[in-house]
């Protein structure tokens, strides 16, 4: 008795809900490995995804440590965004732990990497390769193809995404030339705190030095830190830019001495929160070019 | 050319400049304290105390942001926290001392962990939390050097009963109103010491500047004034070594530094290859 009224209520509830499901299916479930990815992510998939981002805003994606939900996050995705070039070496490791059989996208592929300065534990490989806005194309199309492998039925609407922000792109990538065509060639050098500008500093023809390695692991040396202040003297370099993850005491001592100013924070592998100056990746890259040339323009 | 080899990079720099003043501060104020945490069969309270104020740091971090005055408040705090519930517990049960500070430390620890994570990635705090010996700037400097003068002011008014606590403590507490104290302002000092080297020059340097010298003059001297004095030069003398090589063939600074006060304690550890007897007589005599 129980159990025939119990089904029949089902069935009503299914035949109720049929078309509805049919109509709008759940939206897809969609992992970035981090922020700047992320916001690229939900740039092409919009309303139709469900996005969640592993490292949020203002945290370092190289040595990040995952935590059980982010397994159970994982396990549960329809899809994982990576960057690739070595970028997570602690992503093998997870997805195999959480269990995911979905599909990897890196979003990096069909990019050729630059290689590294020095040091390297990313294979030598430099994986920041959003720095430049010309391989941020190369993820969008990456990302787009994967979502319309992934849900078809949404192709046209991640197609439309696509092309609005691929004008975007090339508009901010035809303003931000233009902005840094106007620094003089002895006005190109600038120091940072850790290697992550390499993509960048090709495509805007500057000069990046960092008083570390690649990463933010590796402690300084006395002698580099020496070697970095006489190069900035030797090349009257004006200006210094600390990095949103890194303590910046090193780089302050390091400008307080020779003679350099502080000119501002750079947005590296983390995007600010959603309402600070780099909330998203175009804002973001902005916020860079338009710091630097205020600091490399000024007298 | 031997002035280049030794001298000219400290003449050169100013951030070498910076580093040594930190760490002859921290020798200063850390090492004597050291000395006693030895003659007290306590040398890894500092190596625990100093995971062990990691909340304390942390909360004060996230109360405050980057204030030096919160952070170390933070750590004090915590430290001596942990310091009162582990005597108390080891008078309370049968839990030997070093058992239960184990305990607390390991929790503490992982509260700490747990509060930097709460703020997004574990990783870059630390990096903000813990300083660099090349990155000392002129806050970091004044509170290492403060804490220095400070230590050495109570080592001045609390040298006796220190001495006599550390022989024997029930007699020190039955002869004096200081006794009480005095292992709880001991205890206030080693941590004040840990938590202010723990900005300046990063977790290692804090308690290998405490302990390894003091490791190296107890090989070398029975006579506790001398201990202290050799301890605090080994200390000094290490720091400008460890920076010295650092700068000349490239390799970071604080490990370096460490390492060389390891050489020194390996170095005395062979000349000292001999039955050591009556370890306590000359303090006795000193008392007498």
């Amino acid at each position: 008795m129980l159990s025939q009224w119990l089904r029949c209520c089902l069935l009503l509830l299914l035949v109720t809900w049929l078309p509805w499901v049919h109509a709008e299916e759940a939206p897809l479930k969609a992992v970035a490995t981090f922020s700047i990815l992320g916001d690229m992510v939900k740039a092409v998939g919009g309303e139709r995804i469900q996005l969640t981002t592993l490292v949020g805003a203002d945290s370092d994606g190289h040595v990040y440590q995952p935590t059980s939900a982010d397994a159970k996050t994982v396990a549960q995705a329809d899809i994982l965004f990576v960057n690739g070039l070595g970028f997570e070496g602690w992503l093998e490791r997870l997805v195999e732990a959480s269990g995911y059989k979905g599909k990897v996208v890196t979003a990096t592929e069909g990019i050729t990497g630059l290689p590294l300065a020095d040091g390297d534990n990313h294979g030598g490989v430099d994986p920041h390769a959003w720095q430049n806005l010309a391989n941020a194309k190369t993820y969008i199309q990456n990302i787009t193809r994967a979502l319309q492998d992934a849900d078809p039925v949404g192709s046209a609407v991640y197609a439309i995404n696509r092309d609005t922000y691929l004008q975007q792109l090339a508009a901010l990538e035809q303003q931000l030339a233009e902005t840094i065509g106007k620094l003089p060639e002895d006005r190109r050098s600038v120091v940072t705190s850790h290697d992550a500008f390499g993509y960048f500093a090709a495509a805007y023809q500057l000069k990046f030095l960092a008083p570390q390695g690649i990463n933010t692991e590796t402690e300084a040396t006395a002698k580099d830190v020496a070697a970095l202040i006489e190069q900035i003297r030797a090349e009257k370099i004006t200006a210094v830019f600390v990095e949103n993850m890194v303590s910046p005491r090193l780089l302050e001592q390091i400008a307080a001495e020779s003679g350099a100013t502080v000119g501002g924070t750079l947005y590296a592998d983390a995007l600010s929160p959603a309402d600070g100056v780099a909330g998203t990746y175009l804002a973001m890259m902005k916020h860079n070019i338009e710091t630097l040339y205020q600091a490399l323009a000024a007298k | 050319m031997l002035y280049d080899l030794l001298f000219a990079p400290f003449a050169d720099y100013v951030f070498m400049q910076r580093a040594l003043v930190g760490t002859w501060a921290m020798a200063l104020g850390a090492t004597p304290f050291g000395v006693f945490l030895l003659l007290r069969r306590m040398s890894l309270v500092g190596d625990a105390m100093a995971h062990a104020i990691l909340p304390g740091i942390a909360v004060g971090y996230l109360l405050a942001g980057l204030s030096l005055t919160a952070m170390t408040l933070g750590g004090l705090v915590v430290g001596m926290v942990v310091a009162v519930l582990t005597s108390m517990v080891t008078r309370l049960t049968r839990l030997p001392e070093d058992a239960s500070l184990a305990a607390f430390y390991l929790v503490s620890l992982a509260l700490g962990v747990l509060i930097i994570s709460s703020k997004g990635s574990s990783v870059d705090l630390v990096h903000v939390l813990f300083g660099s010996v090349l990155a000392l700037n002129n806050a970091a400097l004044l509170l290492v050097a403060s804490i220095a003068t400070l230590s050495m002011l109570t080592l001045a008014v609390l040298y006796r009963p220190l001495v006599l606590e550390c022989f024997d403590s029930a007699y020190c507490r039955s002869v004096s109103t200081f006794g009480v104290w005095t292992p709880v302002v001991f205890l206030v000092m080693v941590v004040l010491n840990l938590v202010g080297g723990f900005h300046a020059l990063g977790t290692l340097m804090a308690v290998g500047i405490m302990i390894l010298p003091a490791v190296v003059a107890r090989l070398w001297t029975q006579q506790l004034g001398t201990m202290l004095a050799l301890a605090v030069t080994v200390a000094m003398l290490c720091s400008w070594l460890g920076l010295l090589m650092s700068f000349h063939f490239d390799l970071p600074s604080g490990p370096t530094i460490i390492l060389s006060l390891g050489g020194m304690y390996i170095l005395s550890a062979l000349f000292a290859l001999r039955p050591q007897r009556g370890k306590v007589d000359s303090v006795r005599q000193f008392l007498q």
